[in-house]
């Protein structure tokens, strides 16, 4: 958009240029969101009257009490009756406000008498959704590409509010969110279902919705939790109950195929292409995807002595974390053997390390138990 | 240079000293004002930059100039260096230079401490500003610094929490100051309930102040030593709780809102009244609605964290709490209204301000009203809703006072006038480009767009793209103004003793440019309220 095109909205066009739908709260598709929507129309509708009010006396006074038309200035400066009117006047509005606003919040606390439940873990910069009941959990992330946002590709259209797993529930159900966080504080904010709640590390915080009509459903993470808080978007895909089954027998027997032979011995390539994938849905962030890190904050891993020596501090640090920069979390608690194996392994295989060695599943998990051990 | 000191302190005064030491070994009330107030217009401009930084690299989604990582160093900049550099010494400033003169006091109480707290700020800015390249960058936890986020960075935050350790020791000192004065140097006749409310306002500021300046201090250290010395009272791993940073922070952080605020409700009845030539309207109850929100002030600190997953008992008091304050605000917008009404106003630049600075602090204190209603503030926590209406409350609120009283006061100060047409311009570009810049953030906060974010989806495109048009050249604007302070400094016609016909408080009764040590010896005065001189006798003054 040119600058010029800007310039008019601006000046002239302003409520033309504002779609229905972007300048007031999304479509709401849960009763909650719905309690909202109506209580905002409300509250906007009550302090648009009293600001239009102040403005027309205010206006009032201005165009006719002024010097230049010979206004003479009265001399009142109190009225204890004026004054306890507009005094008691704003707490009645206020008291009829407060009747509605409790009943919503009352009614977002509710989390009993759920049929689902999940666990919403956020992580720099991620989520992770457990559904406690079936078993199964994944990860989500951000499907948009690195390229997009650097501008050297086209920007698609659900651009950074996309992910390659979204959490997929039914309609109809009362879904109880059990939310934490494993590093810093998240928000998991879903602006059509009426829900955001911080996700707070070390605590366990709940919120509940009921979704209306199938469909898929974004937000974002809206509390700051790093570099790429802007780059952990949330998508729910609101299903049919009977859509929803077929959903979850289809995701459980995939899980049951998709479980690594923890014996199974891999060779370089097949662990390389799997840890690049790893590296990239993981560790790109900070240590970025030619492996210099960003000097000052986060280590480069071309040419490290850590990714290019010792293999068991390589692995005892990827699982660990690291003491020294909080940073670096302890990957053990969220990657499987495999995945960390294959990481490790394209970490001293890729750029500029050429190592040639291959750490197996096997060796990761004695590296765990050892650490039990300890 | 002992002996000098001496001689001078022996002898009474003996004209202004010269050169640098005048300023950096400065007693007098009017030259530490006039330090704080270019220092905080310096701390402006810097702030300014990094905003139209954040404005730049919005304006189109997609990552074009910045690396998210330093952009959210600039919005946390922005954020401290607005709050702790620009606002809050500005006001200090305010209050050094005028409450002296409005008050019939010699000097600010303890003028020896009054240079202290001045030069503490200088090198506390500078720890910010150097913090930008130390390795990992400045401090990027956002202005808040909560914690557990803020034990991740670099030593740049170390640099931000020591410069708030400074900056709070600074202003703590000034509050103690302004108290001491308002409270021991009156002029006999200058009663409590007759002062202006300038003074009436500083002083619940500077009560305000000293009550959470130090529990500040007091978060940042714990951050300080869970980051360095072991400690977890944030770290849940080690039996600490995130929320309990949050707890203290805003228990700090509400009333430093009303700290910035303050200040502003009391320049703007003192301007209110001199434009409309007729007196404060309701000055009792100005009085006590300023204290009491003074007072509630401290109880609605968790408003702030509606989305943490409190209990609904406590959801609901902080809801009912914070919608209370709407009270005595709305007593104070009526007041003002009231002044203006049946009045003979006119409206010069400082009027202009004034009335501005009621037209949008109501948007402001409105949406905090919506903001307040924990249900809706689901929604709307941590949106660029809440962008849009704290921006109306320090921008719309704080700067313009601050504007207001610099033009109001500008003649006072130097005995010159500054141009009324550039003022004018000043006035009326600011609030154009004010509002573009800011009110569409309402819409992107409702629509779901969230706060410090460097990068954002398509459907928030045109309203990013009008808001950065709208900061840039708001940001340009402010060259009219300091084109006119300038100039005017140099070159402005010399200005009367009373430029305002209306204006009819202490300082307005002594020599333009006020002279460099008034009220040496104190007047006998007889006052109404808000300050208004009916009768004077006696004091004297010397350059």
């Amino acid at each position: 958009m040119s600058l010029g095109r800007v310039l008019g909205i601006t000046l002239l066009a302003w409520p033309a240029a504002a779609r229905a739908g972007e300048i007031n709260l999304q479509t709401p598709v849960t009763a909650l969101a719905r309690v909202e929507y109506d209580l905002h129309t409300t509250l906007l509708a009550i302090t648009g009257a009293i600001f239009l009010l102040v403005l027309a006396v205010m206006l009032y006074a201005i165009l006719r009490h002024r010097k230049s038309l010979g206004h003479q200035a009265a001399h009142f400066h109190e009225n204890t009756a004026v004054e306890i009117i507009w005094t008691l006047l704003p707490l009645l509005i206020l008291l009829a406000m407060a009747w509605p606003a409790t009943r919503a919040v009352l009614a977002q606390k509710s989390t009993r008498g759920e049929d689902l439940t999940i666990k919403v873990t956020g992580y720099q910069w991620k989520w992770r959704y457990d559904y406690v009941d079936d078993n199964i959990g994944f990860m989500s992330h951000l499907a948009t590409p690195r390229e997009a946002i650097s501008g050297t590709a086209a920007k698609p259209a659900n651009y950074l509010l996309e992910v390659d797993e979204p959490l997929v529930v039914p309609t109809g159900r009362k879904v109880r969110l059990l939310l934490t966080a494993n590093d810093v504080i998240h928000s998991w904010w879903v602006p059509q279902l009426g829900v955001k709640q911080d996700a707070i590390p070390g605590f366990l915080r709940d919120a509940w919705f009921t979704i209306d009509k199938p469909g898929l459903y974004r937000g974002q993470c809206s509390e700051l939790c790093g570099k790429d808080h802007g780059f952990m978007p949330i998508v729910v895909d609101a299903r049919s109950p009977a859509d929803y089954a077929l959903w979850l027998a289809a995701r459980k027997k995939a899980a049951a195929a998709a479980a690594d032979d923890p014996a199974r011995v891999w060779t370089l390539a097949e662990l390389k292409s799997r840890g690049e994938r790893v590296y990239s849905q993981n560790c790109v962030a900070c240590h970025q995807a030619t492996g210099k890190g960003i000097p000052g904050a986060f280590p480069a891993l071309d040419g490290s002595p850590v990714a290019t020596g010792d293999k068991a501090a390589h692995i005892a640090i990827v699982l660990n974390g690291s003491k020294r920069n909080t940073a670096m979390p302890a990957w053990g608690k969220q990657l499987s053997d495999t995945d960390i194996a294959a990481v490790i392994t394209y970490e001293r295989n890729a750029w500029g390390n050429h190592t040639g060695q291959v750490v197996q599943p096997a060796e990761i998990k004695a590296a765990r138990g050892a650490g039990q051990g300890a | 240079m002992a002996m000098t000191d001496i001689a001078q302190a022996g002898h009474g005064h003996h004209g202004k000293p010269q050169g640098l030491a005048r300023w950096l070994f400065a007693t007098n009330h009017k030259d530490i004002g006039s330090l704080y107030l270019w220092f905080s217009f310096c701390m402006f401009l810097s702030g300014g930059v990094l905003a139209l930084c954040i404005r730049a690299e919005l304006f189109r989604p997609g990552l074009q100039f910045f690396q998210p990582e330093l952009f959210n160093q600039f919005t946390t900049l922005h954020g401290l260096i607005m709050v702790f550099g620009a606002i809050m010494p500005a006001f200090t400033g305010m209050a050094n230079w005028m409450l002296p003169l409005m008050i019939g006091a010699p000097d600010m109480a303890f003028a020896r401490m009054n240079n202290w707290s001045f030069w503490l700020l200088p090198p506390a800015a500078a720890l910010l500003m150097l913090s930008f390249i130390v390795p990992g960058g400045a401090a990027a936890a956002g202005w808040t610094l909560y914690a557990p986020l803020s034990t991740q960075m670099g030593m740049g935050m170390d640099m931000t929490i020591f410069a708030i350790h400074i900056m709070g020791l600074s202003s703590i000192m000034g509050s103690i100051n302004i108290i001491v004065t308002i409270l021991n140097l009156r002029a006999p006749g200058m009663s409590l309930m007759k002062m202006p409310m300038f003074a009436w306002a500083s002083l619940i500021t500077a009560f305000l102040i000293i009550a959470v300046m130090p529990v500040l201090a007091g978060v940042v250290t714990m951050v300080l030593t869970d980051r360095h010395f072991g400690t977890h009272f944030f770290n849940a791993a080690g039996g600490g709780d995130p929320i309990l940073y949050q707890h203290i922070f805003w228990f700090f952080g509400h009333p430093e809102v009303y700290i910035m605020a303050l200040p502003a409700f009391g320049i703007v009845s003192q301007v209110i009244p001199a434009f409309a030539r007729k007196p404060l309207f309701g000055y009792a109850s100005m009085v006590y609605a300023t204290s009491s929100i003074g007072v509630l002030s401290f109880m609605v600190w968790a408003h702030h964290m509606f989305v943490t997953g409190m209990p609904a008992a406590a959801q609901l008091f902080f809801m009912y709490a914070t919608m209370l304050i709407a009270v005595p605000t709305g007593v104070k917008v009526f007041n003002w209204i009231a002044t203006m009404w049946e009045g003979s106003m006119s409206f010069e630049t400082p009027m202009l301000f004034a009335v501005g600075f009621i037209l949008l602090f109501t948007i402001g204190g409105l949406s905090g009203v919506t903001l307040s209603v924990a249900a809706v503030d689901v929604q709307l926590h941590g949106s660029y809703y809440v962008v849009a209406h704290f921006h109306y409350v320090l921008v719309a609120g704080a700067l313009f006072s601050l504007f207001a009283a610099i033009y109001y006061w500008f003649p006072k100060m130097t005995g010159r006038l500054y141009s009324e047409r550039l003022g004018k311009l000043h006035f009326w570009w600011s609030l154009l480009w004010f509002n573009v810049t800011f009110f569409p953030m309402h819409f992107l906060g409702l629509a779901g767009m969230p706060r410090r974010i460097p990068d954002y989806a398509l459907q928030f495109t045109e309203f990013n793209q009008i808001a950065s048009v709208g900061a840039f050249m708001f940001g340009l604007g402010q060259l009219i103004f300091l084109f006119n302070m300038l100039r005017s400094l140099r070159h402005g016609a010399p200005a009367p003793q009373l430029p305002w016909d209306g204006a009819n408080t202490l300082e307005w009764r002594i020599p333009t440019p006020a002279p460099y040590h008034s009220f040496v010896e104190a007047p006998q005065l007889e006052v109404k309220e808000n300050g208004v001189v009916v009768r004077l006798s006696g004091g004297r003054h010397e350059e």
